[in-house]
């Protein structure tokens, strides 16, 4: 029944709004923070998307509104060929149990009143799963070597354990059900570092066994490179770039992915020091009032005058597989266009004849090794 | 406590730290800003044994000069820190050893001492800036009150020299910032304010408690080259407790690495990362994914977590998750722990069998016999 070729998960045009609202009787609606404003992905069989962007980007909403713990405004999900949004009730929950969700924090996600045996028990009972207690028991035991907790942690509870740990407890309670789709928001970034390495090869380990198709939500780059076959970068409710992971780390088009990998710190002094920095300047604009034309255009240090400000990009495909909304991303790869440097503020040069012209004013943007370039007045 | 309080103003004592630095740097003196001797930190409560966060750790910090201390969480970084600023409580705690800020001792001095040290020469920066700014007093009062209180301004002067901490800092319109409420700031400006405030004295000695945790790459990225350029504007000596490996690797000159409240490595960063010794150091390298890596490559994790710490007395604590341990490791002779030891010009370790590295391994063990 299910066509090979036909991705798992396909999300076109998915948009979450949350109204604002303000007044004491009334509840007027002001606006909207568009949390995820018209995002399309389709996840493979079998493999892993990571989905990267900084805190407010939007990232753990679209993967609530992929499971339907959110109700998208618009657009479509599309579940090995179903359309989620239809479903409800029975059928609704029936489909939660091939797609699974293992959180950020685990020891607020876990019950901490319910010990591991009743954890790891209640998704199978509520599914009707397991076949009686013997069924359970010895499913329960499975799943606990699967995440390699020795079978004394079921009489357990959630606040006995290290963060690693519990992170392993989540995963069981996700892999229960044997789901086919894994969404993982922020699996490892409330651990220790020794123990992040932990959890990452156990996530890949199950992958690997299960042959589970894993969304990856998280804010750190290094891990979503390594764990990630396609990443998708988000910025501000939308995806500005997606490439196959090693493609885009070879190759960052777009100004606002290569701001993100020079800003992340590399434990090797030697790189530390001669690689390039691209500081941004400012912060994330509010979600509720987003930047006209490119939404990146206020902090872009590649930022033209002519479209950026007054038209949106559209994702397009620069080379296979590879989409960046970007109007320069050409120019910037071809390096016709550069970031503005501190040489280019001194002397700004005259505006060349054909192609686009670089910016010259660009006041707060950053570019430098290890010092920021001092702030230049406006002429 | 067993160290009297030097008077104030006198001499510090002429111990140079190990290393040289590089040159070029005018702010840059070989006498320690802070020593940290010995300090033991102890939190007792009744009935039940007393934990030993802190366990003998001795450090110091000279001017322009960043250190960095590394490790993970309950490896008792954050209570040196606040051992070091007089700010752990009095009741329910011991503390031992010494901390010598100029000269003068501070375990044991009197409130009104620390209180004039602290926020004029030195200064500390927390994790998170929402909780340690007053959320029901504008950003301005908040700077405004330690330039009142240790520069002796006046509001307005205050006022002034306010707005041009929040410029420095690169804040946008610090005017109208000052009048706003901490929960009005994004968290990278609530950061920078917090620098402002601890900046507010030009300290000489700056504690940052994981300052950039709690933001963004981008926002941390900024952050960090604010640190930077303020410690080569003024001469700061910057003390950064971190358990990120990357920004160590930018920022420290010299890294200490903790476990379970001891110092079990330390060194040059470029020695540190190049050649890690401590079977610790070098799991914790092997377990962090790098972005410059390419995908796939598997990563070595350290097993176990740090709650499998045995104490010190009993061996060497990271023994049970070591991949190098041996008997000798677990079974200690006499009761006494693993010392930190010589290792090189500029290290010191604290293991019985190192990781080895082929190409300074001979180096290493001339070094140690000829000592």
């Amino acid at each position: 029944m299910t066509a090979p070729d036909r991705p798992l998960l396909r999300v076109e045009d998915l948009q979450v709004h949350f109204p604002i609202k303000r007044g004491v009787f009334f509840d007027r609606t002001v606006g909207h923070v568009r949390a995820v404003d018209g995002v399309s992905l389709s996840i493979d069989r079998g493999t892993t998307y990571g989905l990267v962007g900084e805190s407010g980007c939007g990232k753990s909403t679209l993967g609530r509104a992929v499971l339907r713990l959110v109700e998208p405004t618009a657009g479509r999900v599309e579940f090995d060929g179903t359309d989620v949004a239809a479903l409800g009730g029975e059928t609704l929950r029936r489909m939660r149990r091939r797609m699974q969700m293992v959180f950020q924090d685990p020891l607020g996600s876990l019950d901490p009143r319910q010990d591991v045996e009743s954890l790891l028990s209640e998704p199978l009972r509520a599914h009707g799963l397991g076949g009686g207690k013997a069924g359970i028991a010895a499913r329960i035991r499975e799943l606990l070597d699967a995440v390699g907790l020795p079978a004394a942690a079921l009489r357990r509870y959630p606040h006995e354990f290290s963060g690693g740990q519990r992170q392993r407890i989540g995963i069981a309670r996700a892999i229960a059900l044997e789901p086919d789709l894994l969404i993982a928001d922020e699996p490892v970034s409330a651990l220790d570092v020794s123990v992040q390495a932990q959890v990452v090869n156990l996530l890949e380990e199950i992958q690997e066994r299960l042959g589970l198709t894993y969304l990856v939500i998280a804010h750190d780059l290094a891990v979503v490179r390594h764990i990630s076959d396609v990443v998708g970068v988000m910025y501000l409710g939308s995806l500005v770039e997606q490439a196959p992971s090693d493609v885009l780390y070879d190759e960052p088009l777009h100004p606002y992915t290569r701001a993100l990998m020079s800003a992340v710190p590399v434990p090797d002094p030697v790189v530390e020091e001669r690689r390039e920095r691209i500081l941004l300047a400012g912060d994330l604009p509010s979600p509720a009032d987003p930047p006209s034309g490119c939404r990146f255009h206020t902090r872009c240090p590649w930022r033209q005058e002519t479209r950026c400000a007054d038209e949106a990009p559209v994702l397009r495909e620069l080379a296979p597989g590879h989409l960046v909304s970007c109007h320069w991303a050409e120019e910037i790869r071809d390096g016709v266009l550069r970031p503005r440097s501190p040489e280019e503020a001194l002397h700004a040069t005259a505006p060349s004849a054909e192609g686009p012209r670089p910016v010259e004013e660009d006041d707060g943007i950053f570019l430098g090794r290890d010092r920021p370039v001092p702030r230049q007045e406006q002429a | 406590m067993t160290i009297e309080s030097l008077p104030p103003g006198s001499s510090p004592p002429g111990s140079s730290p190990p290393g040289s630095w590089p040159d070029g740097d005018a702010h840059r003196t070989d006498v320690p800003v802070l020593e940290v001797d010995d300090l033991t930190v102890t939190f007792t409560r009744r009935g039940e044994q007393a934990t030993r966060a802190v366990d003998g750790i001795s450090f110091s910090v000279t001017p322009g000069e960043t250190i960095g201390l590394v490790g993970e969480s309950g490896c008792g970084k954050s209570v040196t820190s606040l051992a070091v600023m007089g700010l752990l409580p009095r009741r329910g705690v011991r503390i031992g050893g010494s901390v010598r800020f100029d000269g003068q001792e501070l375990v044991g001095a009197d409130q009104r001492r620390l209180r004039a040290l602290r926020g004029a020469d030195m200064a500390m920066v927390f994790q998170d800036p929402l909780s340690s700014l007053n959320p029901v007093v504008p950003i301005g009062t908040q700077v405004t009150e330690v330039l009142l209180e240790h520069r002796g301004m006046s509001r307005r002067e205050a006022a002034d020299e306010a707005t041009r901490l929040l410029d420095r800092v690169g804040i946008p319109d610090p005017t109208r910032r000052l009048k706003e409420y901490p929960h009005q700031l994004s968290g990278g400006m609530r950061q920078r304010a917090l620098i402002a405030m601890a900046l507010a004295c030009s300290p000489r000695l700056l504690i940052a408690d994981e300052p950039t945790t709690a933001l963004d790459v981008t926002i941390q990225a900024q952050i960090l080259e604010l640190l930077r350029e303020l410690v080569v504007d003024s001469g700061t000596a910057l003390v950064m407790i971190t358990h990120d490996l990357g920004v160590v690797a930018g920022l420290c000159d010299r890294v200490h690495v903790m476990y379970a409240g001891k110092i079990i490595e330390t060194a040059d960063r470029h020695e540190l990362f190049a050649r890690p010794r401590q079977p610790y150091t070098g799991g914790l390298l092997a377990s962090v994914p790098r972005l410059d890596a390419g995908r796939g490559v598997p990563l070595t994790p350290i097993r176990g977590s740090a709650r499998d710490a045995i104490p010190w007395a009993e061996g060497c604590a990271f023994a049970p998750r070591c991949d190098n341990a041996q008997d000798d490791c677990l079974t200690e002779v006499a009761g006494s722990t693993v010392p930190l030891e010589y290792d090189g010009p500029g290290r010191e370790l604290r293991c019985r069998h190192p990781l080895e590295h082929p190409s300074v391994g001979a180096g290493a063990t001339a070094a140690g016999a000829a000592r």
